[in-house]
């Protein structure tokens, strides 16, 4: 079968932001060095020749932290294990100010058409309260960088319900932001995650976040922003102009498989989930060992298969389509789940028409109420 | 060895204490020295085996144990160790256990001194004829005043604590005194090999193979594999498949002896035709008379026990019937509720015994709960002269056809270091009490006694105690009777629907207070839903405090996840998880601890 997407985690940053819970360690260029040579392995292993896929998403970390010569190194990496073509879409994540020309130029030379931004806000005070290096201008700055290079598919991250952000404060966020006028805006709420800085201060009491209300209110702001712009909502977190829409976040919502490369990564083959080995070193032995540094395979049937469908699927302003569903399982939705989508029809939380079932506005506000109906009981 | 002479060297006996005094740890020493366990075998705490009592170190069950000792001259001797519970809600199973026991060894804390408690259970050991044997125990603690104890035992118990042994059972010292002296201080067990059998059942468990199983004290006569046997109070006949000791483990012998404390299986798979406290004889030759059994004790806490999830009713009515086997003060009922549909209303004599039966069930039978807010019972006269007795507040008439209510009220008595006298008084106040007697016991420590509407007490009155006194509170109580009370009935409502599972009774005074602080917290324990819920509590008719639960505005995973589906749907589990544990009443979904939470009342 033919696997359509590959994540590849690059796990440095120069600074750990507060919030942050993914795999992520201080920048040193041994370690980064040893890495390549563990991701190198790993890629050998899951693709002994060359594969076609249709997306490639860098993420991280921080993937432009790497040297020049690391990351013409790693870009090198992924060419000799993949077609890379003009057609597919192919991301690389940055952070305002680590791309100079130079990487830009390298990026683009590789085949990278695509780069998503951390911005997060647009407000230098809580950029520093929120522990990220950045400042405002350098977004500018590298925005300009990256059209001038032909780069133009750029998306940008902003965060909301920020720890002493007001609804005003995002607005001009909001408002900073679609002035760049780019095809694609993801916006994401801070959730406060064990092991990270915030958490820590969260639970000595010296942080709160903006009550549920406010975190609301922005939601709904960020909606109809995003709308007035002529951007789709075409995902919980997500906002594009017609044909822009992130290909690569597409594949996880519409339950595709995908390769998961480098620390910490998930990957998603037929029959299973794949969570690989997070802290550095036992990644980097492992991956040098046997090219398999997986630390646990989650079996995935055709009931976790049907439930996945519908909580992921359901994200998505299409929703789910029938006949997909049946196409794929053999069932009937109806069939399947027939008493949750009456009762979150009543509730006002889903819709339905011949072709699909998608939420309502309402639902995309409550949407855990919705995709939880949808976990099968045992 | 003549059975005669066998007899003479068996001693009953078992160790009363207050909790944390050492009663455990001294089991352990005893069955050590005795070699009942191999070092290998030894598992801290041996005698209590239930997860529950591990965890709360403290003692339900009782346990039979029996244990042969050397003595110097050469004799050899059989114990048999029954263990008894300290806390004050178990006086009954205390009872039942003393009442197979000549003597009873009494550990008392080096530093802390004597406590209620057990003050309580020493009193019913004396009242049954035991022989006390006084033992000081942790005298390694620094604070250890082993002097002021043995004035402290004989001034409050009044027995005589000269010869007291001295003893740190956790490092072993004082251990090879005390079975010493159970030897020379406690009478061998009366009672005739030769006459009609007569054993006392004082506790049994059931065994899904074997049904029954008895614990039995043999008073006279003997009892042995294919005996047929009756019980005295049931009537019910058997024939004995196995009798045997614990040594600690279950050990099969082919008969036991006056004096003997064992088991004994018959074949009984109906739990109801063996209880506890009845009699055993034998079919042919019976005894004329049973052995005075024991009183049952009248549960005086009550409340609702509901399944989260309808479909466990009749597992939970399993349970409880299992329960009930071996703990007859444990009462039940089927019983309706409106928000909670069918369950069991259910007495018991005390809160830590409510709590106990209840993680029972939840552990060990595996069902999920809700425990509506403990009850006392109520003695209502209606206008029209009519006397009804109300276990559940939610079925107390109407203010208007009420003409008097009558509540329980208890002595309670509260011994305390002085300087902690004042906060306990403030206590016993604010529960409603009227001050009746305080008396020095020494020159540090008081007794104080108010009496208290039972109600007040069997919520949080212990645990205030306890925290206003840095623990040195330790409290006691005894029913003293009906009084009458100005008390009326507090319904809750949630989204405009009376609960009738969140009605409580609350004295008039109070009854203002109570409501405010009651829907503020019923705000804060039920989760946001879909819609506004405005709680409110009221008297009759009249809404006397309301609060509002906010509807949810966004419950949506917007957070960066990349690929990582995995966390996604172990989120959702979770949510839905914490759903299952909720009740759906009415159309608003309540969590289990809301319908405790009516008794909690907030200090400041």
């Amino acid at each position: 079968m033919r696997i359509p997407s590959a994540y590849i985690h690059i796990p440095f940053c120069q600074q750990i932001c507060h919030y942050c819970d993914f795999t992520k360690f201080f920048y040193t260029e041994k370690q980064a060095d040893d890495y390549l040579d563990a991701l190198e392995n790993e890629m050998n292993h899951y693709l002994p020749e060359p594969v076609q896929v249709e997306t490639i998403f860098v993420g991280g970390g921080t993937p432009t932290i790497l040297s020049e010569a690391q990351l013409r190194r790693f870009l090198q990496m992924v060419d000799e294990h993949f077609h890379i073509s003009g057609d597919m879409e192919y991301t690389f994540e940055a952070n305002p100010g680590d791309l100079n020309s130079e990487k830009i130029q390298l990026l683009a030379a590789y085949g990278v058409n695509r780069v998503s931004m951390g911005v997060q806000v647009f407000d230098d005070a809580m950029l520093e309260k929120i522990g990220r290096l950045h400042r405002k201008k350098d977004v500018y700055t590298n925005i300009e960088a990256l059209l001038n290079k032909d780069i133009s598919n750029i998306s940008i991250d902003l965060m909301y319900a920020l720890p002493g952000q007001s609804v005003h404060d995002f607005e001009e966020t909001i408002d900073e932001a679609l002035a760049f006028n780019l095809p694609h805006y993801s916006s994401y709420s801070l959730q406060i995650e064990p092991k990270t800085v915030f958490y820590q201060r969260y639970k000595r009491g010296e942080l709160s976040k903006p009550p549920e209300e406010d975190e609301a209110v922005m939601y709904e702001m960020l909606q109809r922003k995003m709308n007035d712009a002529g951007l789709n909502h075409y995902e919980i977190s997500n906002f594009a102009a017609e044909g822009y829409e992130s290909q690569h976040n597409l594949t996880y919502w519409n339950n595709h498989f995908y390769y998961g490369f480098g620390a910490g990564a998930h990957g998603y083959l037929p029959g299973k989930r794949l969570i690989n080995i997070r802290p550095l070193p036992a990644y980097v032995k492992q991956a040098c060992e046997n090219g398999r540094p997986v630390l646990h395979e989650e079996p995935i049937g055709r009931k976790e298969m049907m439930e996945e469908e519908m909580f992921l699927g359901l994200r998505k302003a299409e929703g789910v389509q029938k006949a997909v569903f049946q196409e794929r399982y053999n069932r009937s939705m109806h069939n399947v789940y027939q008493e949750a989508i009456t009762s979150l029809q009543n509730r006002g939380l889903l819709q339905e028409d011949e072709v699909a079932v998608r939420l309502t506005s309402k639902g995309k506000m409550l949407g855990n109420e919705v995709f939880q109906a949808f976990l099968i009981d045992d | 060895m003549s059975s005669q002479s066998k007899q003479q060297r068996v001693r009953n006996f078992s160790i009363i204490a207050h909790i944390d005094h050492g009663k455990s740890t001294l089991a352990d020493r005893i069955l050590e020295k005795t070699k009942a366990l191999t070092q290998r075998e030894m598992k801290e705490q041996f005698l209590d085996a239930m997860d529950l009592e591990r965890e709360r170190g403290i003692t339900i069950k009782l346990n039979a144990v029996q244990l042969n000792y050397l003595h110097e001259n050469g004799d050899d001797y059989t114990f048999h160790l029954i263990d008894t519970p300290g806390h004050v809600d178990f006086t009954y199973e205390v009872s039942r256990s003393l009442a197979a026991c000549e003597g009873a060894v009494l550990v008392v804390d080096a530093a802390q001194g004597i406590e209620a408690q057990t003050l309580a259970n020493v009193y019913l050991a004396l009242e049954n004829d035991l022989e006390i044997i006084p033992v000081i125990n942790k005298i390694d603690l620094p604070s250890a005043e082993p002097e002021r104890i043995k004035q402290e035992i004989e001034d409050v118990i009044g027995i005589d604590a000269s010869d007291a042994i001295l003893a740190s059972a956790k490092d072993g010292v004082g251990v090879d005194e005390i079975l010493e002296r159970i030897v020379t201080d406690i009478p061998a067990p009366a009672g005739s090999p030769d006459d009609p059998l007569k054993a006392l059942i004082f506790d049994s468990l059931y065994d899904s193979y074997r049904g029954v199983i008895a614990y039995i004290c043999v008073r006279e006569g003997s009892i042995k594999v294919g005996d047929k046997i009756k019980m005295m109070q049931t009537g019910k006949e058997f024939e004995v498949n196995e009798v045997g000791v614990f040594r600690p483990k279950p050990t099969p012998l082919e008969e036991l002896n006056v004096g003997d404390v064992g088991y004994m299986t018959a074949s009984i798979k109906n739990i109801g035709d063996s209880r506890v406290g009845d009699t055993i004889t034998q079919v042919k030759n019976p005894a004329e008379e049973p052995l005075p059994g024991y009183k049952r004790l009248n549960p005086m806490v009550f409340c609702g026990m509901y399944p989260v999830d309808a479909s466990n009713y009749n597992d939970l009515r399993d349970a409880l019937e299992r329960l009930e086997l071996n703990d007859s003060s444990l009462q039940y009922e089927a019983e309706t509720s409106q928000a909670l549909g069918f369950g069991f209303r259910c007495g018991f004599l005390g809160m830590l015994h409510m709590e106990i039966i209840q993680e029972r069930i939840e552990r060990e039978y595996g069902i999920d709960l809700i425990t509506t807010a403990p009850s006392v019972i109520y003695q209502v006269k209606t206008t029209d002269d009519e006397d009804i007795m109300i276990d559940n507040p939610s079925m107390m008439p109407d203010n208007q056809r009420v003409n008097e209510v009558q509540e329980p009220f208890v002595k309670a008595t509260v011994m305390v270091p002085e300087d902690y006298v004042g906060p306990v008084m403030k206590i016993c106040e604010r529960k409603r009490g009227n001050f009746m007697d305080m008396q020095y016991l020494d020159d540090n420590r008081v007794n104080i006694v108010y009496e208290i509407p039972l109600s007040e007490i069997v919520y949080d009155f212990f645990d205030s105690l306890k925290s206003q006194t840095k623990g040195y509170a330790s409290f006691d109580y005894e029913m003293i009777g009906y009084r009458d009370s100005n008390l009326v009935k507090m319904d809750i409502l949630l989204n405009g629907d009376t609960i009738d599972a969140l009605s409580f009774i609350v004295h008039r005074d109070f009854a203002y207070e109570r409501g405010k602080q009651i829907v503020e917290k019923l705000k804060d324990l039920i989760p946001r839903q879909q819609f506004e819920v405005p709680v409110q509590a009221a008297i009759g008719n009249k809404i006397i405090a309301r609060s509002t639960i906010k509807a949810i505005r966004k419950n949506v995973l917007s957070k960066c996840y990349g690929g990582d589906i995995t966390r996604k749907r172990k989120l959702l589990e979770k949510q839905k998880e914490g759903k299952k544990r909720m009740k759906m009443v009415g159309s608003v979904e309540v969590p289990q601890e809301a319908f405790m939470s009516v008794l909690e009342i907030n200090d400041d």
